[in-house]
């Protein structure tokens, strides 16, 4: 019966704030978190293992963070995106800045790789997040 | 602590994550989200292989 009053809801968009608004900020500190506090841990297990990880991987290959910066139009776009990936891993993000973490552009493969690792890391968390929105309105179980 | 991951090496793990997440985020049912997260795998290690072969034949 709930159930079929979180679809009901769903669908006519009236999901009040209160009901998704807890999931997608936990999910989007802790990688999977939303879903563990939507009781769906198995999930949330595997998104905050594959998010964190790529993140770890991400530093260790000394990527770079990416700050807003402005400059022409593709390079502000570049910054500016790769920014708001990189604070969409949540603590991870705001972890790795306390420490000190704030790796320079360099040449090279693997630091290239390692700041792709860093935003894609942001991307995943960021489905991750939409997944646990569409889980709290009753879009999806 | 600095590691040095070879161009497969990396983009395997790349493959591995990404498709683990979005096997989850995409489909409804646990064996959906197993099947479509195998398929995102093998694309992305297809991909890889085929590009990088590509890659290597056009610089002769």
């Amino acid at each position: 019966m709930a159930a079929q009053t979180d679809i009901q809801q769903a669908q006519a968009g009236s999901v009040p704030v209160g009901k998704w608004i807890g999931p997608v900020v936990a999910g989007w500190f802790v990688p999977g978190g939303g879903h563990f506090l939507l009781k769906k841990a198995g999930r949330g297990i595997l998104l905050f293992a594959s998010i964190t990880l790529m993140f770890l991987f991400g530093l260790f290959m000394r990527g770079m963070m990416f700050t807003p910066e402005k400059g022409d139009a593709l390079t502000t776009v570049i910054n500016y995106g790769g920014f708001v990936a990189d604070l969409a891993t949540g603590a991870l993000y705001v972890g790795a800045a306390m420490f000190g973490y704030a790796q320079p552009d360099a040449a090279g493969a693997v630091h290239d790789y390692g700041t792709k690792f860093l935003v894609t890391a942001g991307l995943l968390n960021i489905l991750a997040m939409v997944d646990a929105y569409e889980i709290a309105t009753g879009k999806k179980d | 602590m600095k590691i040095n991951l070879s161009h497969f090496e990396a983009a395997f793990l790349f493959s591995l994550f990404t498709s683990v997440v979005m096997g989850i985020v995409s489909k409804r049912t646990d064996v959906e989200r197993r099947n479509y997260g195998a398929y995102c795998f093998v694309c992305f290690l297809a991909a890889l292989v085929g590009i990088g072969w590509i890659m290597k034949l056009g610089h002769g």
